[in-house]
């Protein structure tokens, strides 16, 4: 928090007072889009679930301005994660990272959809030699054509 | 005196619907007519007792009767009148006590609305329902009980939630339990069917509209919650497949998944045991739900009340129900015989690779729902599944859906010719490709992700209205027709929301003055400044923005901070101004110096194009699904398809 207030001390000290346009509270934009697009991906540590980006407590106001920091210094995104991980575990990251423990979670949902749809062709190969119809009799024909012209009327 | 009133009737209300689970079903086993006759007063008995029960806590909420536990809990003396109503459904008891007063309310109306069934079919409904009834009640008595008095009462209560104090908060949960409760509908005549031995095109007929109708109240449910949480939790986001979320997205998916398989069971007598598994899962998805919600085993924004024994509780109760329906499945489902014959390419197998693609999505849901669990039991540490995960895998899935929306409907039944479909189609496909290239250019930046999104709604609009001219040529559609077509739409009009926001919305983060401006998406804020307000039970920070576009100004726009009474949580109301193309939004973050009212604050603008589309598309979807059950043919008696069931009934028994 503290750095945050020094930073915005900093910001305001930069600015001519009572500009027209507000500030945006990182100087650079392609930094903010980044935080963004990486906080997105990061959990809030003290909510029950919200990412970084979208918290309003003070433990993630203060993440997020680290990992401002971060990218400042010329870390990737990947390194950004890392770091994070490396303090918090993978709790913190939304996208978990593919590993043997993680390997059924990415490929579960793909292997469901391939089982899915193999059953179903081969249970319409099946059901198509099982079934087969049997032509109505002249005199079940008849007494059909009788209730259909009962329910019209 | 009137919470133990409220405690009794509960009470004889267990009983009552004891008696409705057991009587009727073995009366209709052992074609006994008087005991079937019960099922119908039971149900109306159970009704008004729950009735009385709930009644009698709604006034023990409305006269702050703080020697209740649960009214002391959650409700206080300074709170709006419209908020202690509400707030008896705010917590855990009073939400079960809810859940048990619809489902009591979905089988009166069972009882009231189905004089043209078979008695011994309505029988057989009801006493399933009973049962479940007697599952939920026995869980509110020994673990939830809402009526449970304090030794010494408090001078005052604890108050709601504070996110809880919101108008889409008192309808909220009404709408999505009705869904969620309609799903025990859809399985006990499921239920019935398999106990009857008699699953049929009759019995697919029967459950259709009911089912039709959980789903339009699960919809909206739904709808209304993301709605909520876009507006009320001041991040801007819509849904963010929260365990809670998903837990409620589960049942819909597979629901869906059975409103279309009992279309072909309705007309074609296919698929019988396929929709009966679908009738369990989507009710057992329900009790899943709520063991989640409740149970706390999963950490999640929308987890007001968790008690792990409650949870216990309802899993030994989910345990049963599927436990009990598969067997009764597995011994009943070989005799059926298996419908009519249709060739691969055919409505039926679109309906049937629509079904797949949503009970897989469903899995995906549970799977990344769940798995932060399974890794956390076998010792693999704490992992987190989140958006990113869910977008990954969900959204593939879903896409091939998209494409084959726009196909079932112009397939025929049995064998369809697909030269001719494509024919018949091609102006859609042109359509797709025009939509994917020019709309996105039009909107922006060309994204190949929304593209492909835009090309798919392109595709399913052009198909719906290609379809829509050539079924008029034949002549006036029925209500379900058009309510197939108004809910597809909807779903194309809910595409459009997703992929417009999600990629073209815009965000800023300034540090605002008053007198500054801050423009997003081509519209300017200007800052005019915070007063401090008093609400019934609350300080507000009220911000004052002027929204202009191009110079001109066009309106006030009001986000607030509030600081509620009884809670430590700040809460932000953000302000929005609504559009058919663009929401644009603004939430006051937080003041950046002592100096609230002149200081600068933290301000969050929001560009988002489109947004409304994804509400408007489910009610859309809703409104297609309100149509379909209002058909005239599921109210019309059918006189010798009635008579034939019932005899067949008759004989089975």
């Amino acid at each position: 928090m503290k750095l945050f207030l020094v930073a915005c001390a900093a910001l305001s000290l930069c600015l001519p007072l009572h500009a027209k346009e507000a500030a945006p509270l990182a100087e650079d934009p392609v930094v903010e889009k980044r935080l963004i697009n990486i906080s997105e991906e990061l959990r809030c540590l003290v909510c029950q679930n919200e990412s970084l980006a979208g918290s309003q407590a003070e433990l993630a106001k203060d993440l997020r301005e680290e990992v401002r920091g971060l990218i400042k210094e010329g870390k990737s995104d990947s390194e950004v994660k890392d770091f994070l991980v490396s303090r918090y575990g993978d709790f913190v990251l939304y996208r978990p990272q593919i590993k043997p423990s993680t390997y059924l979670l990415w490929a579960g949902p793909f292997l469901l959809l391939f089982i899915g749809l193999f059953t179903l062709f081969r249970f319409l190969k099946q059901r198509s030699k099982e079934v087969v119809d049997t032509p109505l009799s002249d005199e079940e024909k008849k007494r059909a054509e009788a209730l259909l012209k009962d329910a019209q009327s | 005196m009137i919470p133990e009133l409220g405690h009794f009737a509960l009470i004889l209300a267990f009983f009552v619907s004891l008696v409705q689970g057991v009587l009727p079903l073995v009366g209709a086993h052992k074609n006994r007519a008087d005991w079937v006759a019960v099922a119908r007063p039971a149900t109306a008995a159970s009704f008004l007792l729950v009735g009385v029960s709930f009644a009698c806590l709604t006034w023990a909420f409305y006269v702050n009767d703080f020697s209740v536990e649960y009214v002391a809990g959650h409700s206080n003396t300074q709170l709006p009148t419209m908020y202690r109503l509400s707030a008896v459904w705010g917590g855990h008891e009073g939400s079960l006590l809810l859940w048990v007063f619809m489902l009591v309310g979905w089988a009166a109306a069972v009882a009231a609305f189905s004089r043209q069934l078979p008695a011994a079919m309505v029988a057989r409904v009801l006493g399933v329902l009973g049962l479940v009834t007697v599952g939920l009640m026995a869980f509110v008595l020994l673990t939830s009980n809402p009526f449970d008095r304090l030794m010494s009462p408090p001078a005052e209560g604890r108050s709601l939630n504070p996110l809880l104090q919101d108008p889409g908060l008192i309808y909220h949960p009404p709408l999505l339990y009705m869904g969620y409760v309609g799903m025990a509908v859809a399985y006990a005549f499921a239920m019935a069917a398999l106990l009857a031995g008699q699953l049929d095109a009759a019995w697919a007929r029967w459950s259709r509209p009911w089912t039709t109708v959980a789903w339009v109240f699960l919809t909206l449910g739904i709808a209304l919650g993301s709605w909520w949480a876009y507006y009320e939790l001041g991040w801007g986001g819509w849904w963010f497949w929260d365990p809670v979320e998903n837990a409620s997205f589960m049942p819909w998916l597979v629901c869906t998944a059975l409103i279309h398989s009992l279309a072909v069971t309705e007309k074609r007598g296919s698929f019988k045991n396929w929709t009966v598994l679908l009738a369990i899962a989507a009710f057992s998805l329900s009790l899943l739900g709520t063991f989640l919600v409740r149970s706390g085993v999963l950490t999640s924004v929308h987890a007001f009340a968790t008690d792990p024994k409650r949870g216990l509780f309802i899993l030994i109760l989910l345990a049963v129900v599927v436990g009990a329906s598969l067997l009764l499945f597995a011994a009943r489902a070989p005799k059926v015989s298996p419908g009519g014959r249709f060739e691969l390419i055919s409505r039926e197998t679109f309906l049937l690779v629509n079904n797949v693609l949503l009970v897989v999505a469903c899995g995906a849901v549970l799977l990344g729902t769940l798995y932060p669990l399974i890794v956390d039991a076998f010792g693999g540490g704490k992992i987190s599944v989140g958006p990113p995960y869910f977008n990954a895998v969900f959204i593939p899935i879903m896409l091939p859906l998209l494409v084959l929306v726009a196909l079932g409907p112009v397939a025929r039944w049995k064998q369809a010719d697909l030269p001719a479909m494509l024919k018949k189609l091609w102006p859609a496909a042109v359509a797709a490709v025009a939509a994917g290239i020019v709309l996105p250019m039009l909107a922006g930046e060309w994204h190949a992700y929304v593209a492909l999104a835009l090309a798919l709604v392109g595709w399913m609009s052009a198909a719906l209205v290609l379809q829509t001219i050539d079924r008029l040529k034949a002549g006036s559609p029925t209500a379900s027709w058009w309510g197939m077509q108004i809910a597809h739409f909807g779903l194309a009009v809910m595409v459009v929301g997703i992929a417009m926001v999600s990629t073209y919305q815009e965000e800023r983060d300034v540090r605002m003055e008053p007198g500054e401006t801050v423009s997003v998406g081509g519209y300017t804020f200007k800052f005019l400044g915070v007063k401090e307000s008093r609400g019934p039970n609350y300080t507000a920070d009220v911000g004052t923005f002027e929204l202009s576009q191009d110079g001109k100004l066009m309106r006030l726009l009001h986000p607030e901070k509030r600081a509620y009474d009884t809670s430590q949580m700040p809460m932000t109301e953000a302000a929005i101004d609504a559009g058919f193309t663009r929401d644009v939004y603004v939430s006051l973050a937080e003041p950046l110096s002592p100096d609230v009212e002149n200081g600068p604050w933290a301000v969050r603008v929001y560009f988002k194009p489109f947004v409304d589309w994804i509400w408007g598309g489910s009610l859309l979807m809703a409104l297609g699904g309100l149509l379909a059950a209002a058909d005239r043919r599921y109210r019309i008696r059918a006189k010798s398809s009635a008579a034939v069931a019932a005899n067949a009934a008759g004989a089975a028994a």
